[in-house]
This record gives C-alpha cells, sequence and structure tokens, in this order.
C-alpha cells in the first residue's frame, strides 16, 4: 500500500507512461499469442533490414556505375543480359544489364513510403469523418455515408488507370491520391459504426455535461477510443496501396523510376516473361517481394485485430 | 418487403446517377481526345478531324455533352466504340459483359464452397495448428500478387504439364468453320450453368416435404446429380459439345485463379464471424442439450455467422471487379476488364465508360439482391 504523500508526489506523466506501458505489455503479450502477428512482424523487419542495407552496400562495396537500380549497367556482361544468378550479381542481371537484387532492395524504400503515406491519409480521414459523423449525425451523416457508397462502387485500379492521364501520377501523388479516395470510401463507414458505440458512453454525457465542445468531445474522447481500430485498418490499407501500385506498374501506367512493379513490366516488355523458369530471376523474386510485404501487413493486421476486437481472443 | 425493395431501388437510382456524373467529368479531365490520335497523319487535315469530332459527339459545350450522355445512358444508347468503329458500344459489351459475369460467378460460388466450410471448421479449431496452417494459408493467397499467380499457375499447368491452354478464350484451329458463332456457344454455356444453379436453389423447395435430413440431402443431391448428367449429355448429343468444351477447357485457369485468391477472404469472415457467434449463450445451451459437435456448428452457429459473411462479401465486390482486370488482362480472357484497360489506353471513351457504367449497375444490383437475400435468410429483419 502506498502512502497517499508518496502518490501526490509522482508527477503526472510519469503515472501516465506507467499505465501507457503497462497497457503495451498486455497488447504485445496478446499480439504474441495471435501468433500470426509475429511472423507478420518478422517479414516486415525483414524488408526494413533489406532497405537499411542497400546504402550501405551503395556505399562500400557495390560500385554505383554497376549496381545502380536504375542507371547502373555491367560491361563485364556485355551482350549477356539478362544474366543468371552469380557471385557478382546474386539475383541476375535484368534485360538493359542492371542488377535485380540492387534493383529489389532499393524498391522496398519506395513500397514502404508509398504504403504507410498512403494508409496514413486514408486513416486521418476516415477517423475524423467517422467520429463526426457518429457525433453530430444528421446530413452531415448523410452526406459522408452516401459519399463512401459512390466511392466504393468505383473498382479502385479502373479509376486510378484514368486517373493517371489527368494527374501526372509519381509516388507521393499516386500515394496521396490513393490514400484520399479510400479515405472517404468504406474505412468511414467501419470507424462510424465504432464511434456510435463510443458516442452513447456515459463519460461522454458527463464530458457534454462539465461543459466540453463538441471539438473537445470529439478530439479527445471519441477519436482516441477509435484509434485502436483506425491503427488495425491502416495495415490492411498499407497491402492495398502496394499491391494496387504493383498492378498499375506492371501495366506501366505510373511514372515512378523503379519499383517491384515496374520490374516485372521490364521483364514483360522485353519478352522475358513468356519463357518462365529460363528467366525466372526477372519476375519470381519483384514477384515473392509483393506478396511477400502485402502478406506481412495482412498477418499483422490480423494479428491486431485479435488485440483490439476482445470477441476474437481465446475464452 | 415490396416497399422495402421500392425504397432501396430509388437510392440506387440516385447512387446510379451521381457514379454517371462522377464517370463522364473523369473523361472529360482527361487530356486530349480520340480525334487527337491522328494529329500526327498527314492523310488526315484538319477539317476531317474536326468533322469526325463532330461525327463522333466531340463537340460542343461540356455541359451539353454530359446531357446527351446522361439522356443516351437512360434511354440504352452508350453510342459508338472509337476502336470497333462500326460496332456500337453496346454491341462490344453485350457480347464481353457474359464472360465476366460467367467467370466470376463461377469462381466466387467456387471460393464459397470452398472458404465457407474451411472458415466453419478452423473457428471451430480455434488456436490449434490446423487453424493457424489455414489462416496464413488463406491470407497468402489472398495479398497473392494476382499477376504473379497467374504466371505460376500458366507456367506449371499450360507449360510443364501442359493440362490447359495459356489464356484465350478458344482454340483458334478448332473454330475454322465452326457450325455455330462462339458467341452463341458460350450464351448456351452460361444457360446451362445458370439454370443448374437455379435448379439446385429449386431443390431445396421441392425436398422441403421430406421430412428426415439424410434422404431430404441425398434427394437434393440426387436431383442436381440427375440435371448435371442430362445437361451432359444433351451437349454431347447436340454435336457442338467440342465446341463448348474447348471454352470450358479454357476457363480453368482463371476461374482457378480467381477460386484461389477470392477464398482466402470468404474464409476469414467466416472464421471472425464464427468466433463471435460461438460465444453467444445458445451455442452454451446447444452444447449443455447434448448435441453432437457437428450438429451444434453447421446448424447452430453457422447459419448464423453466414450472414455477416454475405453482407462484408458484397461490400467487396467492388474490390473484385478491380482483381478482375488484372485476372483477364493475364489469362487473356477478353470480358469487361480487359475491354476496358484496352479502351482507356487507346483512349475510347466511350467503350470504357461503358464499361465502367454496367460495371457500377452490376454491383449495385449484387448489393439490392443481398439486401433481399438478408431479408429472406434473417428471421429478425422484417420490413
Amino acid at each position: 500500500m502506498v502512502a497517499p504523500s508518496a502518490l501526490k508526489r509522482e508527477p503526472l506523466w510519469r503515472i501516465r507512461l506507467r499505465l501507457w506501458t503497462r497497457s503495451l505489455q498486455k497488447n504485445w503479450a496478446l499480439f504474441w499469442e495471435s501468433r500470426i502477428g509475429p511472423i507478420g512482424l518478422g517479414i516486415i523487419l525483414f524488408f526494413v533490414l533489406l532497405m537499411i542495407a542497400h546504402p550501405i552496400l551503395m556505399a562500400t562495396v557495390w560500385d554505383p556505375r554497376v549496381y545502380d537500380p536504375v542507371v547502373g549497367f555491367d560491361r563485364d556482361l556485355l551482350g549477356r543480359h539478362p544474366a543468371p544468378p552469380s557471385w557478382a550479381h546474386p539475383l541476375g542481371t535484368d534485360p538493359i544489364g542492371r542488377d535485380v537484387l540492387s534493383q529489389l532492395m532499393w524498391s522496398t524504400r519506395s513500397a514502404f513510403a508509398l504504403g504507410v503515406t498512403s494508409a496514413l491519409i486514408t486513416v486521418i480521414i476516415g477517423t475524423v469523418i467517422g467520429a463526426v459523423c457518429a457525433y453530430f449525425g444528421g446530413i452531415v451523416d448523410t452526406i459522408f455515408m452516401r459519399l463512401a457508397d459512390l466511392v466504393m462502387l468505383f473498382p479502385f485500379i479502373a479509376l486510378l488507370m484514368v486517373l493517371r492521364s489527368v494527374i501526372h501520377l509519381d509516388l507521393w501523388r499516386l500515394a496521396l491520391v490513393m490514400g484520399i479516395l479510400s479515405g472517404f470510401g468504406g474505412i468511414t463507414i467501419i470507424l462510424k459504426a465504432q464511434a456510435l458505440t463510443v458516442k452513447v458512453k456515459p463519460y461522454i454525457e458527463a464530458a457534454k455535461v462539465a461543459g466540453g465542445s463538441a471539438f473537445h468531445i470529439i478530439r479527445h474522447h471519441i477519436i482516441p477510443n477509435i484509434m485502436p481500430l483506425a491503427f488495425l485498418y491502416m495495415m490492411f490499407n498499407v497491402t492495398g496501396a502496394v499491391f494496387t501500385e504493383a498492378v498499375l506498374s506492371y501495366f506501366g501506367l505510373l511514372d515512378i523510376r523503379m519499383s517491384w512493379g515496374i520490374m516485372i513490366h521490364t521483364a514483360e516488355s522485353a519478352g522475358y516473361l513468356g519463357a518462365f523458369s529460363q528467366y525466372w530471376w526477372l519476375w519470381a523474386p519483384p514477384g515473392a517481394a509483393i506478396t511477400l510485404l502485402c502478406f506481412a501487413f495482412y498477418l499483422v493486421g490480423r494479428g491486431l485485430d485479435t488485440v483490439v476486437n476482445p470477441r476474437l481472443r481465446k475464452r | 418487403m415490396l416497399r422495402y425493395i421500392g425504397w432501396r431501388l430509388a437510392q440506387i437510382i440516385v447512387t446510379f446517377f451521381l457514379f454517371l456524373t462522377v464517370v463522364f467529368f473523369l473523361f472529360q479531365a482527361m487530356p486530349g481526345d480520340y480525334t487527337k490520335q491522328f494529329i500526327m497523319n498527314p492523310k488526315i487535315p484538319p477539317e476531317a478531324r474536326q468533322v469526325l469530332a463532330q461525327r463522333l459527339g466531340l463537340t460542343g459545350s461540356v455541359w451539353d455533352q454530359y446531357r446527351n450522355y446522361v439522356r443516351n445512358v437512360f434511354t440504352g444508347n452508350l453510342g459508338f466504340s472509337f476502336q470497333y468503329y462500326p460496332r456500337e458500344v453496346w454491341d462490344v459489351i453485350k457480347e464481353r459483359l457474359p464472360r465476366t459475369a460467367v467467370l466470376f460467378l463461377v469462381a466466387d460460388l467456387l471460393a464459397f464452397a470452398l472458404g465457407y466450410p474451411l472458415g466453419k471448421y478452423i473457428a471451430w479449431r480455434r488456436g490449434q495448428i490446423s487453424d493457424y496452417v489455414v489462416t496464413v494459408t488463406g491470407v497468402f493467397f489472398y495479398t497473392i500478387f494476382t499477376p504473379l499467380l497467374a504466371i505460376i499457375l500458366l507456367f506449371l499447368f499450360s507449360h510443364v504439364l501442359g493440362w490447359f491452354r495459356s489464356g484465350g478464350f478458344l482454340t483458334p484451329t478448332l473454330w475454322l468453320r465452326p457450325p455455330v458463332e462462339p458467341q452463341r456457344v458460350f450464351l448456351l454455356l452460361t444457360a446451362t450453368i445458370v439454370g443448374l444453379l437455379g435448379l439446385w436453389a429449386a431443390s431445396f423447395l421441392f425436398t422441403r416435404r421430406i421430412g428426415h435430413p439424410r434422404p431430404r440431402a441425398w434427394a437434393r443431391r440426387g436431383m442436381v446429380f440427375l440435371a448435371l448428367a442430362l445437361a451432359v449429355l444433351a451437349w454431347h448429343e447436340s454435336g457442338i459439345g467440342r465446341y463448348a468444351w474447348d471454352i470450358v477447357w479454357h476457363m480453368f485457369l482463371p476461374v482457378a485463379a480467381v477460386t484461389l485468391i477470392s477464398f482466402g477472404g470468404i474464409m476469414l469472415l467466416m472464421r471472425d464471424s464464427m468466433l463471435e457467434v460461438i460465444r453467444e449463450d445458445y451455442i452454451t445451451t446447444a452444447k449443455a442439450k447434448g448435441l453432437p459437435d457437428r450438429v451444434v456448428r453447421d446448424k447452430h452457429a453457422a447459419r448464423t455467422a453466414l450472414l455477416p459473411t454475405i453482407t462484408s462479401f458484397t461490400i467487396g465486390l467492388g474490390f473484385i471487379v478491380s482483381g478482375g482486370i488484372v485476372t483477364e488482362t493475364m489469362f487473356s480472357w477478353k470480358g469487361m476488364g480487359l475491354t476496358y484497360l484496352e479502351a482507356v489506353l487507346q483512349q475510347d471513351f466511350p467503350l470504357a465508360m461503358g464499361c465502367l457504367t454496367f460495371t457500377g449497375i452490376l454491383v449495385l444490383l449484387a448489393h439490392l439482391v443481398v439486401d433481399v437475400l438478408y431479408a429472406l435468410l434473417d428471421p429478425r429483419i422484417s420490413y
């Protein structure tokens, strides 16, 4: 038993920190127990390592003239590109003489940047709109819900195929467009439903009685309570964004210098995809990378689901 | 019930109208038009391009074009395709729509037949090894990069094993002098598939009088099997069975790809929905009554868990249509997705807009069907 005087002397921030670490520990245990979440996290860590290793390798072992992912060329193998894996090129070279492993590692960065940026934008928009719709209801709610219906009606990839000739889509713009579009889509409906269950809690009433403004209640009471669910959907959105970028790049519709999708596009447009196993290093590594990263974020999302949604836990 | 359907229809028409508006202005915002393709062609002087633009309805203010477009769509006139010039958009869509519809209908039903029992099964065995293995496999196929899956399937089954053709709709050498149009054969095939499905659904009604569950199930299976045998026999005797089989043969790989991609989604939805249901009190009661596990799982839990699964599945339909573009392109299956991609790349706006319009109609209709189904399946809902 701690004496009341001792409690008083402990600063507030430390109590908050302790509570925070305690809940983090509890949630981590739940996440770990889901077993599939940690697998995903492991794969993501592997990709992070690949991403970090690339600039280091470029600065030390790899000659930029040979190993640059976009403009590199290996003169020693002149006329023999695409060359199969060798000691100099662990994953071979592509049809125009660039190192496949270097491209693969370099593209990890853009995949993460795109996926996380787009998902963050989606989640921020979705959370704010979901909270506002649930709190105010009425006409605001109707407008945004019908808008979400409309957005969900559009096949995403088909829409971006048209948009790419209206807006010059480089990596950041693509992330922005995807983030905004899916932010007004289904995620608002899901987060609004969650916010509605928060809105009827007694502490919201109490905050209102105490004179809290609408902004205060939304900002300090509703949004923090729908945050975990939003974070969970962020993982699924990363999967969606990485997948969409890869498909569009594969069709050669984007203005991105190098990405996993573009690597397969290069192999296809140079005519090496039809030979299947003969030139496997041109399509298998980038294809596997896209699949694994999407897979990993989805698994993390599933793992977080058991943390956020108590009904999915073990009894 | 009828009032509810009417209300939903009104809502759908408003949404559809907004959808059309967005589609129109989206394509308006695209730079250039079809006539700009001939800008470098010395044989087509500016005057000729002007005439062409007038003929194709590309002159006049945006507002005029918009009014024309909406009026035309609601009167069923989608205009001419620029790419296949003398053909009308509706003519092209009429040919391609059944291909996409059949591909996705068959694949999604298979995915449901695979995902529903698997989801049920792994939810019941929550936390065991089989749960983790099946979940991870499902997630893997659900998130696999579609072109990669297509490459692997083509490589394995067409290149190495040589069982199936590497894409396309039919074998050209077989169809050199066909007795019937391929489209006619395909429509007959579609009718057969839909008819069999309808019979399967109807078999539940026909066998309702049979009291005991086991003979009832056998009667149902017998009916479906008999119908299937009759259909196969009819196709065999008709003399065009060879041609029909050729199309079916080409359908195998794309159907397999779509099935593999979508079963995971259904399975995971079913699993989560099951996990929520089996915490309910009535499941405990059913177990306490001493009912066998299988009965509790299949009759008490799974039927309730099915409803949220169906809803989430419908909400994700747009996503499936997106995936269709990739699948159809990879397997050169000339459906709506591939047509749309080509039309966008060729700046064939009427055809691209037509494709999007029909996709919108299909998705909206699916939403309506699910709403009605939901009301029929869930005794708690009444309108």
